[in-house]
């Protein structure tokens, strides 16, 4: 088991310039925001992680910075051996992201052309390629997409063309970020239950960040809580539930059966935490 | 009249959302003004080079380019809309919405969007007539002033023209024409250097085709009081801005075509 | 060489994409004969009226041959940034670039390479039949567009090619990170496209200047893009003149590149401190 260390502060600036105004381009206001603070936590290899918070609570940031494309202002990271943004091509080759709101497929290529593009910018055995390239297209049933351009497909059959694109060079890290972000009903089934079998059978170590707490339900054993940068809670989804009904010991039955929803709505609530 | 106060309503309109964005505006204007100025820098290096033109000065060139640039650039100024109408009217259908006010169609075109940057061009032709003038020791008399006046009208009566042209075109093909583009800019260009340079062909086609000689070459003969090599008559010099309108009149016909075929067809 | 891998590849995905833009490439043609055909009568009438002792060290029939070569490869040159990384700075999606395992440098290099190539290469072929099989069957020889003097110059003339597509990218890359920086495409082209007309060598051949200019025009970086070539093309620069030519091309391409990379680190740093 390779343990993959994350402790980092950041405190990251974000200087949100008012031109347009005149007195904007001459006075740049610059406003703090303390995207993180002092966010600490490892993740084991083969773990699948959740990752969940209130809008704006730093989860995006955090996986920009696990991902190597966000600098923290301190604190340290450190993925399978490798310090993300120091190292930025070697980690970016072992690892995959999925990013629910946008695509990294090209536009205008059919899915297939995307895919053999990937191929070569991650320089990817050819024989291996193959196989895995198949493997994927049947697991995720692309194969009568795979000639459409990605512009034409519609956003649970592009949401399973990016999983697969992602996977394509074989990495043993997969970063989801609100992967099931308006899907339908079936393709967030689709999504969740290739994930876990991603996890179960071939180890792949997963961390993933939702809104949707059904995905965590059907997923992850172990959350992590962000609220204002910080780390709210770290543990299964129980303990969670643990903490609501220690908070209200009187309805504690009634607070044993509440749906995922309240719980974390309550959670959140009890620390504070909101939305941005 | 009420259309002319019309006009200077819309034109109001769309200056005073251009200027909310002051830097960007003067930024398109300058740029304007450098990349229509950069053929007086071909010139300037040619006649460097060469000496003289067939007894052709950098002035008399200054000249005809410095004319029909201001012609251009008042034409290009009221002509957006037709320019644009095949991608912002037409495909989107607000063409219809067009139809529906109680007011001519051309009107609404042309104070769709009246562009400030187009007074980059017009700064440029200025300039570049100060530049003639100066190389000529040119004295204007109202006589003459007048002469280049009325051959602006001429002018910008004929790249009016042919924006309409183009307009119309796209009543029958949505894809505006680059065919326009190269007459419009393309007649900027050619109209820089007297006719007598250009094979006969082209020359016939300057004249009859598309009469931008006929706004620019021949009106400046008229001004400077040369006459002609090619051996047009003297009094068709002064006369000739008229074929201008000549042609404005041509391309209506076209755009009156145009409209009543959308208009049965519904696009 | 699998070093090169993504590179080819990015660059032969963006060729075939934009090779699918025929009907602008059609209509681009048309003004460009245009405009090649009354520039070669200026020009014409020029020589023609002057005295032969005022002629510069070019001929009338090196200057129409340069002239249609300029027109009909007029995509080649640097007139705007990339418009994908105008989108992706419009996007705010700039720093997703660097989930690649490659150098984003060499990345971008190549698709502006080959953004400009395949828009260049349908008018060429267009322009070539007009202007270099039509015209000299009508009896138009003298003003056409010639081949090249000698099997020497033809590859001299080759590479100088290669040479320009080289420098024109790495200018398009410094235009680029330009963008990226101000986040704003519209200046770009508006401030430099006079520039690059007067000092390619495209407004006017350098060769007609004043011979007091000849010098820093020809050693000037933009003499790459359009004189150097051409006049290698057609013969006006043999021999040393040649080799001095490639020389200088090769010059400032090593000295752009070297700018861009600098430049381009320390943006995609900040990028990566400020995030987006």
């Amino acid at each position: 088991m390779v343990e993959r260390l994350t402790k980092s502060y950041f405190v990251a600036e974000r200087a949100p310039g008012l031109l347009g105004a005149m007195k904007g381009v001459i006075h740049r206001r610059r406003r703090r925001i303390e995207a993180l603070t002092d966010v600490s936590f490892s993740l084991a290899r083969g773990e699948l992680l959740g990752f969940i918070g209130p809008n704006g609570a730093g989860k995006s940031t955090t996986i920009k910075i696990l991902s190597g494309i966000l600098r923290p202002d301190s604190g340290h990271v450190d993925v399978d051996g490798l310090v993300p943004y120091d190292d930025r091509i070697r980690h970016v080759a072992r690892i995959g992201v999925v990013f629910g709101q946008r695509t990294q497929l090209w536009w205008d290529l059919p899915v297939i052309d995307g895919f053999d593009l990937l191929r070569d910018i991650y320089r990817v055995d050819r024989a291996a390629y193959v196989e895995t390239r198949d493997e994927l297209v049947a697991m995720l049933r692309l194969e009568r997409l795979l000639d459409q351009p990605v512009r034409q497909l519609s956003l649970g059959q592009r949401m399973r063309a990016e999983i697969a694109a992602a996977l394509l060079h074989a990495p043993s890290i997969l970063f989801l970020d609100e992967p099931t972000i308006g899907l339908d009903a079936p393709s967030k089934l689709a999504v969740r239950r290739f994930v876990k079998r991603l996890n179960r059978e071939r180890g792949v170590t997963v961390l993933l960040t939702t809104h949707d707490m059904h995905d965590i339900d059907a997923l992850a054993e172990r959350v992590i809580v962000i609220g204002h940068g910080r780390v709210l809670a770290d543990g299964t989804f129980n303990s969670l539930r643990a903490q609501i009904v220690a908070e209200n010991p009187d309805d504690s039955d009634e607070t044993a059966s509440l749906p995922i929803e309240e719980v974390i709505a309550r959670f959140y609530h009890l620390h504070g935490a909101s939305e941005a | 009249m009420d259309a002319i106060r019309l006009l200077i309503r819309y034109g109001s309109a769309s200056i005073r959302a251009q200027i909310q964005y002051p830097f960007n505006a003067i930024m398109l204007g300058v740029g304007q003004f450098t990349a229509t100025m950069i053929d007086m820098i071909a010139i300037w290096a040619l006649f460097a080079r060469f000496g003289a033109l067939d007894g052709w000065r950098l002035g008399d060139i200054a000249m005809f380019f410095g004319l029909v640039s201001v012609s251009f650039s008042v034409a290009d100024f009221l002509s957006r809309g037709f320019d644009v109408l095949g991608a912002e009217f037409i495909k989107t259908g607000q063409l219809d919405r067009l139809l529906l006010r109680p007011r001519t169609l051309t009107l609404q075109l042309i104070g769709n969007d009246m562009r400030l940057s187009r007074f980059g061009r017009l700064a440029q032709g200025l300039v570049v007539l100060c530049i003639g003038t100066a190389n000529l020791d040119f004295h204007w008399t109202v006589a003459k002033l007048a002469l280049a006046l009325w051959a602006i009208a001429g002018g910008t009566a004929l790249f009016f023209g042919l924006i309409v042209i183009q307009g119309a075109i796209s009543f029958w093909t949505v894809e505006s024409l680059e065919a326009m583009n190269v007459l419009t800019y393309g007649g900027v260009q050619a109209a820089q250097f007297p006719l007598s340079i250009y094979a006969r062909w082209f020359r016939t086609f300057l004249i009859f085709v598309v009469p931008i000689g006929c706004v620019a070459y021949f009106p400046v003969l008229a001004i400077l009081g040369k006459p002609d090599p090619l051996g047009a008559p003297a009094w068709f010099l002064p006369v000739s801005p008229l074929a201008g309108f000549a042609f404005l009149a041509v391309s209506f016909l076209a755009w009156r075509v145009g409209l009543a075929r959308y208009a049965s067809t519904g696009s | 060489m699998d070093l090169a891998r993504p590179y080819v590849a990015v660059y032969t995905a963006r060729f075939l994409l934009m090779l699918q833009y025929r009907a602008a490439a059609f209509a681009g043609f048309l003004t460009q004969c245009w405009w090649g055909g009354i520039k070669i009568m200026v020009y014409a009438a020029f020589y023609r009226a002057s005295n032969p002792s005022t002629h510069p060290a070019i001929t009338l029939a090196q200057v129409a041959t340069y002239t249609w070569l300029n027109q009909a490869l007029l995509a080649l040159m640097p007139w705007s940034c990339d418009p994908e990384v105008a989108l992706a700075v419009r996007t705010g999606v700039v720093s997703y670039d660097r989930l690649r395992p490659v150098d984003a440098y060499a990345y971008w290099y190549a698709r502006a390479a080959a953004f400009m190539t395949a828009r260049a290469v349908p008018r060429a072929i267009l322009m070539a039949l007009v202007a270099g099989v039509a015209m000299p069957l009508l009896s138009f020889r003298e003003l056409s567009w010639a081949p090249p003097p000698s099997a020497a110059q033809s590859a001299l003339f080759a590479l100088s090619l290669v040479l320009l597509v080289c420098l024109a990218s790495a200018f398009m890359m410094l235009l680029n990170i330009a963008v990226v920086v101000t986040l704003n495409d519209r200046w770009v082209s508006q401030s430099l496209n006079p520039l690059l007309v007067v000092l390619s060598g495209s407004l006017v051949p350098l060769a007609l200047y004043p011979d007091w200019a000849q010098g820093a025009l020809f050693l000037q970086p933009f003499a790459g893009i359009v004189d150097i070539p051409f006049r290698i093309y057609s013969g006006n620069l043999a021999g040393a003149f040649a080799y001095g030519g490639l020389a200088l091309q090769l010059w400032w391409i090593l000295v752009l590149v070297f700018v861009g990379r600098f430049w381009m680190a320390r943006v995609m740093r900040r990028l990566e401190v400020q995030g987006g």
